[in-house]
């Protein structure tokens, strides 16, 4: 396990390079979460605080969201929690390749752990084992750590300047739908995309805008449901 | 520092929220790396229901963004949001391309808003 060393080599510059060509994705959905800052009538200090505090994009929208339709807290905060339980998986997934690195080493890769980072970095390990894992994940995860950044502060200046009625805000549910297409790969996971959307929907209504929440549990019953079925 | 300071104070729910899901989110990501060891894995039981959260929580998040149910079936479908969101779906599903499903799906928006029921 190479720890020591530069931290500036080839295997950093590696990760920066395999993660350059997913920035196209990266970028626009950083914008979108800048003006939906704007939209839930908040500004720059609270989108560049989401987005190094929490640091999970599909999260920071929902979270954003709610809190312009003032849902209560506890809502927020839970549908943010449901969205981000994924990487409970990524974690436990990444972890063994990180197990001979010191506490605060996985301490601070852990902040960085993202979908992307987490898919390259783990598909990289898997075929250079000669890698130092460490360099490699951190030039991936700090990257889109940096773009997010810069794209969120972009997105709020943006959000600012252009007119509502061009509806820049309908980019959120375009950017949850090019996530959802790929997400719904197999019968099970299909059920559980289009049973929570039917529910959410018929649920929209429901006090405390418990809709989002409430369809998304009932997709996963559905999902697991099926699975049982279909065994 | 003052800025910051009367952000603070302008939005104190945002803040609460922004800090509180930050630290659970962050407890998520350390979870199994911290652990590993003596934790072997994710308990198949966890694991089952855990695949199916990112397609039901994205529906749950999409749909009622794109369609508002109305007393007639017309009305419900002839909604610009919809039609929209299905080309958009359209280009995700043959690109799985996030900027190209933004860039159509925006603007079929706009022709339809400022076009065709203009």
């Amino acid at each position: 396990m190479t720890v020591r060393g530069p931290v500036f080599d080839e295997d950093l510059l590696a990760g920066v390079h395999d993660v350059s060509p997913l920035m196209l994705g990266i970028a626009p959905f950083a914008l979108v979460a800048g003006i939906a800052t704007v939209d839930a009538g908040l500004g720059l200090a609270e989108a560049v605080g989401m987005s190094v505090i929490v640091f999970a994009g599909a999260s920071q929208l929902a979270a954003l969201e709610l809190l312009g339709e003032n849902a209560p807290l506890a809502v927020v905060v839970g549908t943010a929690v449901v969205i981000n339980l994924r990487m409970l998986m990524y974690s436990a997934s990444i972890a063994p390749h990180f197990a001979d690195y010191g506490r605060r080493l996985r301490a601070g890769l852990a902040y960085l752990l993202t979908d992307q980072a987490y898919a390259l970095s783990v598909a990289e390990f898997d075929e250079n084992p000669d890698r130092s894992r460490w360099r490699y994940y951190l030039g991936a995860a700090a990257s889109l750590w940096l773009v997010w950044q810069i794209g969120t502060v972009a997105g709020v200046v943006l959000g600012a300047g252009v007119p509502d009625a061009w509806g820049l805000t309908f980019a959120v549910p375009l950017v949850f739908l090019a996530l959802l297409v790929p997400a719904m790969k197999d019968r099970p996971t299909t059920v559980a995309g289009v049973a929570a959307g039917a529910v959410a929907v018929v649920a929209a209504g429901l006090p405390l805008n418990l809709g989002l929440l409430v369809g998304a549990l009932c997709g996963i019953a559905a999902g697991l449901v099926t699975e049982v079925r279909a065994s | 520092m003052t800025g910051a300071l009367a952000g603070l104070v302008a939005s104190p729910r945002a803040w609460v929220a922004i800090v509180v899901i930050g630290v659970l989110t962050y407890g998520i990501r350390l979870s199994f790396i911290h652990l590993f060891g003596r934790i072997d894995g994710v308990p198949t039981r966890v694991q089952r229901p855990l695949r199916y959260v990112p397609p039901a929580v994205l529906a749950a998040l999409v749909l009622p963004d794109l369609v508002t149910l109305r007393p007639s079936v017309a009305a419900t479908l002839l909604d610009e949001r919809l039609i929209a969101g299905a080309v958009a779906g359209a280009v995700a599903w043959r690109t799985e391309n996030v900027f190209a499903t933004i860039a159509t799906g925006m603007v079929t928006l706009w022709i339809f808003r400022f076009v065709v029921f203009a």
